[in-house]
């Protein structure tokens, strides 16, 4: 669990409630898993403040983050209250381990480093990896896809169309 | 220093929110699927950063106005957008055209504002440059592609370039008011930007076999509330609802 919050600060105590709220639009992976929530304390009995930070500006999916947190500590007997994070910009490093296995398994790659892609993205280069049948011979379909943090390819194998989490760094 | 400061967010705000207006157009219009969902995530993505703007903008004027207030009650003389972005959709070349020139300035800007010695803006601009830098990257991709690709998407790539090509100079004009921002540290100095602007895009035309434009003649007003005849169509169809329904909420 101690790769979910190395970039963060969490209470140990308030985890496994927001270990509990899944992110809307990849259910399969919890907020922590994303790396969203900058700092979570108990400030005193009962009651809590939790930071968020979006993943892209426009994120839609931040509203709703806010509403499934507060329902999550309301249920756990906590306040609490939210706030929104700008500084430091989320990254795709910050998504954790069991995070990127929990997406690939999803169906959607997992980001690759700075340089391979942009390798993938604009020079075609055939390095992502189909979440079907694990086979490299995929190709760019558009650089951006069903969300702003996702890019859409499409395996020449087993001919399936399949989401890249982008990198951002 | 405060009116000072909220219109100088409003400058870059808007230049967002009428770009992310006009690409939000083409939603379910886009000439396929791909490049429809494509423009309106870069439109998402600029309504974001433009909500972080006017959040911090309401905050600064202090009269309690929601972002909503901002974006949707002002009159056109209010929006202090350059003309560029308020060009309609022509045709797909104009629609990449357009957002090629704009997105090489926004990253060159952004890149800058990183700097700000303002806090908020700096955060919004650390933020923003990870989502234009895709922007950018795909534009341009375009211009490669539609440049050189047939006949046909060339002439319309360089007829749209020809046509916008004399809003480009605006981008780097600075109001009175940008000035006092720019000599106390929170603003971006633009003139700067200028000669690695012109670089950076000539060299990308001239890779998409898109002859560069030497027109010296330029347009200007819109950072000054001037702006062309397009602007109050766009803003009489995204404040519709406001005037129908004065003072609705979602
Ligand atoms: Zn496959």
């Amino acid at each position: 669990m101690d790769e979910l919050i190395e970039h963060a600060e969490i209470d140990g105590e308030l985890i496994p409630i927001l270990d509990e709220v899944a992110d809307p639009e990849i259910p399969v992976l919890t907020v922590l898993d994303m790396g969203v929530i900058r700092y979570a304390k108990i400030i005193k009995t009962r009651e809590a403040i939790v930071k968020l930070t979006p993943t892209y500006s426009g994120c839609p999916a931040m509203d709703v983050i806010a509403d499934d947190i507060t329902d999550a500590f309301t249920k756990a007997g906590f306040k609490v209250s939210i706030e929104l994070l700008l500084a430091p910009a989320w990254s795709t490093d910050w998504i954790s381990e069991r995070g990127r296995n929990a997406m690939e398994a999803y169906g959607i790659a997992a980001p690759l480093n700075p340089i391979a892609d942009k390798a993938a993205l604009l020079d075609g280069e055939k390095i992502v990896k189909c979440t079907l049948c694990g086979s490299i011979n995929t190709k760019l379909v558009s650089q951006f896809g069903s969300t702003a943090c996702k890019a859409l390819f499409k395996c020449e194998d087993c001919l399936e169309p399949f989401d890249y989490f982008k990198c951002l760094k | 220093m405060n009116n000072i400061l909220y219109k100088y967010i409003l400058g870059i705000a808007d230049n967002c929110l009428i770009l992310g207006q006009r690409l939000g157009e083409l939603c379910g219009h886009g000439p396929s699927l791909e490049t429809d969902i494509a423009c309106t995530n870069i439109s998402l993505d600029l309504f974001g950063q433009v909500r972080s703007y006017y959040q911090y903008a309401s905050q600064i004027q202090g009269e309690g106005k929601s972002e909503d207030d901002i974006a949707m009650l002002r009159p056109e003389r209010e929006y202090l957008n350059v003309l560029l972005v308020e060009q309609p959709n022509t045709d797909f070349a104009y629609v990449m055209t357009r957002q090629f020139l704009f997105d090489m300035y926004h990253y060159l800007f952004l890149q800058k504002l990183q700097e700000s010695n303002d806090n908020t803006l700096e955060a919004i601009a650390k933020k923003s440059i990870k989502e234009v830098s895709y922007h950018l990257r795909f534009s341009s991709d375009w211009i490669k592609r539609l440049g050189d690709g047939t006949q046909e998407s060339h002439d319309r790539i360089q007829l749209a370039v020809n046509d916008l090509w004399v809003y480009t100079d605006e981008l780097f004009h600075q109001t009175e008011d940008d000035k006092v921002m720019v000599s106390n540290g929170v603003g971006v100095d633009t003139s700067v930007l200028k000669d690695n602007y012109y670089n950076s895009v000539s060299e990308v035309l001239i890779s998409a076999t898109i002859e560069v434009p030497e027109s010296k003649y330029f347009q200007k007003g819109g950072k000054l509330g001037i702006h062309t005849e397009h602007l109050g169509f766009l803003l009489s169809d995204m404040q519709y609802m406001q005037r129908a329904y004065p003072n609705m909420s979602w």
